[in-house]
Parts: C-alpha cells; sequence; structure tokens
C-alpha cells in the first residue's frame, strides 16, 4: 500500500500542500469543509495577490481558481464537504459528510486549516451589546459573497489589513468609513493598504487609539474614542463620542487549533505550535502550514510555506525522511516578536528559511543570528515593522551541531 | 516639489521619491519606477467589486477592470457596475462589459467562474 497524506483544510495552503505530496510520490486526500476549494481567498475579490507566487497581480478569487484547477487535474483525493472532527495521536482523522462521519489512518498530516478573526469577546469590548459589531471578515463575506451591506456609518477598530481593504470597500459599495482606530503607535497592516484604502478615499487614522464603549440597546448609536498611553492604556478624560451604526473588529487573527489542542503539541512563547525546519510538530506526522502555523500577510507566502510542508509531510510518509539525530533549538531573541522554526535538525534540507516578525518597528538597525556568543549572519535594514514578515536563509552547515547552544535571533542598533 | 510616496505596485511598500522633473528614486523595480511617476501625473487604480448572477451558487460574482482606471472614476465605476447583471455558467477571465466607462480598451472582466447550478 501507497504512503497516504491527509491535508485538512482546503485553502491556500492545504492546495498548495496537497500538490506537492503529490508530486514528491505520496497520495494526498483533500479535506475541505465548505462546498469549493480556495477558503477565504474567494471572499478576498481585491487584487494584490499572486505577485510572488504566479508572477501575475491576482485577486483573491483568481488565486484560488489557479491553484484548484491544478489540483482537479491532478490525482488529488478531494473531499468537499467533510469536516474533519478530531485528529489521534496514531495519525486517525475522523470526519463527517453529508453522507455520515467515518475514520481513516494516514501517515502523516498536514494541518492548513487557517486562522480565525479574534472578535469584541477577545478584547472585552466594554458596552452594551447591540447589533452591528462585527469582524472585518464577516463584514466582507455578507458584501462580498451576499451582498449585504452591514451599515452605513461605520466606524474600524484596528488597522489590520482586513479592516483597511474592508474601509475601501464599504466606502466604494455606499457607506461612510468614519474612520480607523489602532491600539498601537504605528498601523498593523500594509503601507500600500494604508495608502490606497485610506488615504485614497480620505479616511482618518487615529493612531494610539481605541474604542472604549458601545452605545446602543438594540443597534448600535454610537461608540467611544479614546487615547491611550504608552502602556496602551486608554487615557481617561480623551474619550469622544462618535455616532455610527456599524463597528467592524480588524483586531487580529489566531491560528485555527481547537482541532489539535487534545494533542498537547508543544508551544512555543507566542502561542504557535512549534514546529522544525521540515514544519513537523513534537507529534512525528503531523505537519503545520499556512495561517494555521502562524499569521502570514501575504497568500504568496502561505502557498510557498505549504508547499515546503507537504514536501515534508510526504517524504515523511514514504520513509524517506533522512534527519540526523543532532538538532538545535532556535528562539526570537531582543526585539523579535517570534521566529519559526523553534528547532533545526542535522540533514535534510541545506538550508533553514527562518520566518519571523519584529516586536516593534524599528529603523536603521540590524537582524543578527547568533548561536551562543557567535555571530552567524548579520543583516543590515533600513526599517522593520511589525506587520511585514521578515525572511532569512542561513545553511545548516553554518550551524554548530556539536553545541547543544541555542540560535537567537535579536535586532541589534546600528553602533 | 518633489513627492514622497510609499509604492502600492506590491506588498512591499517602497518608499519613493518623484522629484519635479519626474525622476523617480527608492524603487526596487520597474514597476515602481511607473506607479512613480503615473501617481504625481495621472492617479490609477485597479477597481475591484461585485456583479449580481442569475442561476450561481452565490448572487454576486466578482469583477476587476482589465488595468488601472483613473483614480477619480472609481465611484462612476461603481454605480456602472450596479446596472450589471449576467447570468450563468462564467469563466473567470469572461469580459462582462467591453470598454469599461469608454475608457479605451479596459474591459470589465469576472475574476471567479460560476457553473449553471440546478435544473
Amino acid at each position: 500500500m501507497s504512503a497516504r497524506v491527509a491535508v485538512i483544510g482546503g485553502g491556500a495552503a492545504g492546495m498548495a500542500a496537497a500538490l506537492s505530496v503529490i508530486e514528491e510520490g505520496a497520495e494526498a486526500v483533500l479535506f475541505e469543509k465548505g462546498t469549493a476549494l480556495g477558503g477565504i481567498l474567494n471572499q478576498c475579490i481585491h487584487n494584490g495577490f499572486g505577485l510572488t507566487y504566479f508572477k501575475e497581480e491576482l485577486t483573491g478569487p483568481e488565486f484560488a481558481e489557479r491553484l484548484a484547477s491544478r489540483v482537479r487535474e491532478s490525482r488529488i483525493d478531494v473531499r468537499l464537504e467533510t469536516a474533519v472532527i478530531s485528529v489521534s495521536k496514531e495519525l486517525v482523522v475522523t470526519y463527517e459528510n453529508p453522507k455520515g462521519s467515518a475514520s481513516e489512518m494516514f501517515d502523516a498530516i498536514v494541518y492548513t486549516s487557517g486562522s480565525l478573526e479574534r472578535s469584541a469577546g477577545a478584547i472585552a469590548l466594554p458596552g452594551e451589546r447591540p447589533s452591528g459589531i462585527l469582524t472585518a471578515g464577516q463584514a466582507q463575506l455578507y458584501l462580498n459573497h451576499y451582498g449585504y451591506l452591514p451599515g452605513k456609518n461605520v466606524f474600524i477598530l484596528g488597522s489590520g489589513d482586513i479592516g483597511l481593504i474592508m474601509a475601501r470597500r464599504l466606502t466604494l459599495e455606499g457607506a461612510k468609513v468614519l474612520g480607523v482606530a489602532e491600539l498601537c503607535p504605528y498601523p498593523n497592516g500594509l503601507n500600500r493598504n494604508i495608502v490606497q484604502c485610506l488615504e485614497d478615499f480620505g479616511i482618518p487614522l487615529y493612531l494610539s487609539h481605541t474604542v472604549t464603549k458601545a452605545y446602543g440597546r438594540k443597534r448600535l448609536g454610537a461608540i467611544e474614542l479614546s487615547e491611550v498611553g504608552e502602556d496602551r492604556r486608554p487615557i481617561p478624560g480623551t474619550g469622544v463620542k462618535i455616532a455610527c451604526d456599524t463597528l467592524v473588529l480588524s483586531i487580529g487573527l489566531m491560528p485555527l487549533l481547537s482541532l489539535l489542542r487534545p494533542l498537547g503539541l508543544k508551544k512555543n512563547r507566542s502561542g504557535q505550535i512549534e514546529v522544525d525546519d521540515s514544519f513537523m510538530s513534537s507529534l512525528p506526522g503531523l505537519f503545520l502550514a499556512g495561517n494555521a502555523l502562524h499569521v502570514h500577510d501575504l497568500v504568496d507566502n502561505v502557498a510557498l510555506e505549504a508547499e515546503a510542508a507537504g514536501r515534508e509531510a510526504a517524504r515523511f510518509a514514504l520513509g524517506k525522511r533522512e534527519r540526523g539525530d543532532r538538532h538545535l533549538l532556535a528562539k526570537a531573541g531582543e526585539g523579535i516578536g517570534y521566529l519559526i522554526p523553534g528547532l533545526i535538525e542535522e540533514g535534510g534540507e541545506e538550508s533553514v528559511l527562518f520566518r519571523f516578525r519584529s516586536a516593534r518597528p524599528n529603523k536603521d538597525c540590524y537582524i543578527e543570528f547568533f548561536q551562543g556568543d557567535k555571530t552567524i549572519k548579520k543583516i543590515r535594514k533600513p526599517t522593520v515593522i511589525p506587520s511585514e514578515m521578515e525572511f532569512v536563509r542561513i545553511p545548516k552547515k553554518l550551524l554548530d551541531f556539536n553545541q547543544e547552544t541555542t540560535i537567537e535571533v535579536r535586532l541589534c542598533p546600528l553602533s | 516639489m518633489p513627492v514622497e510616496l510609499i509604492c502600492i505596485r506590491c506588498p512591499r511598500g517602497c518608499r519613493l521619491r518623484v522629484d519635479d522633473d519626474l525622476k523617480v528614486s527608492g524603487n526596487s523595480c520597474p514597476r515602481g519606477y511607473e506607479y512613480g511617476i503615473k501617481e504625481v501625473t495621472a492617479p490609477e487604480r485597479i477597481l475591484t467589486s461585485t456583479v449580481a448572477i442569475r442561476g450561481a451558487s452565490l448572487p454576486l460574482c466578482p469583477v476587476k477592470t482589465s488595468a488601472p482606471i483613473p483614480k477619480g472614476r472609481l465611484f462612476d465605476g461603481m454605480d456602472e457596475i450596479a446596472k450589471i447583471e449576467i447570468e450563468a455558467p462564467v469563466r473567470a477571465g469572461d469580459v462582462i462589459e467591453k470598454d469599461f466607462l469608454g475608457l479605451g480598451g479596459i474591459d470589465l472582466v469576472a475574476t471567479r467562474s460560476f457553473a449553471k447550478e440546478g435544473k
């Protein structure tokens, strides 16, 4: 019997992973709970995708369709309307579809189920609970799939990319977007989206501000906007009441990990599942990629990462994983928000592509990789911002696997 | 007066400077150079939205302009798009409206395929 790999989630990551599983010579079963492949890309009707992966500027649905047609032409076993309900330590996948439920055992699993938006509950938004408060992704779904304008006078909390995209989209569809509030003193979305989604339409961005209250019995009637101090806490007495009927939340995404919780996988300091440089978690045979591993800013990078994870999962399933016994730990140091991978094994690929984000914006600095006191790589950066993921490739031959010292990346001042 | 811009042609967001004589600096690629000049002379954007569709699994089909259109015409474009209704099946890339807004060679195209649903 040949090696079989389950891929859980049929978005960009899942499709790219399944395609490389097949290419590597294993069989792939792609589980998708929805009625179509493509995941969240289908509601991201704006352009700006694909420049790296397809060398062409595409909208979300176009990006999804290109991958989906490759999937359809391949021998990937696609199971639509099939929701995975559990994953066991023995790599048994239990799922449900309109025909009933069943379990199957696999030789490896790639978990690509994406992320979840943080909701009003996650930030304990004070005030009433009227209708008219929804996440940016929900607003996007209602508007782009069904044509429902969620409100006429909209305020947006959080400057994440989806919130910025929705500011433009709601404006074009006739709503008045009154402003965007961002808790941090810097925007959290990509610069290009600040320009083309806010500045193009004269929408104000309130940095170091947050929504401190929601007013309204049945429908939202107003919000209170307050300034925050350096400690990110509202400054008493700065509150201003703004009349609006809708509050859109764009306050971040979190990897969707509920299915994996019972497995007790090792996590890193930021709460992400810890993976090695082949994207394998602490459960041998279980791999992660895309937003389920860490939240990306670009789908192109999601697809590239998932391709690598799919390849590694296939090698594992086929018994072709060639790794040494020695490994090194890697961690995010001073000025770095998180670092992936957290474990580097001897053997396998010749180099490691580290993915990380800075903890805060910085100008004229170095990104420096250390093993113990020794500098392994030092890169000068004119600017770093947390909203832009950083990538650094390091050949494994530069790492000393004889020592048990940890690899650490830090943000260092120029001097 | 030189103008400082953030390039929006790709997610990298290069910081451009466009001089009075339309010399662009700070760009990392030819797309950025082109954007710098366009943005100070005649700013353009690709318009993406949705049109009504009958007989598909969803009531809306996403669309885009085949090339960037003048920034000042975005709302005219939205008004035009609101009048359109199409019928499934449709293929991504199909022209929904030729010579959109009479801009000369720019079309409105579908960005998602829909099969004909049901009977």
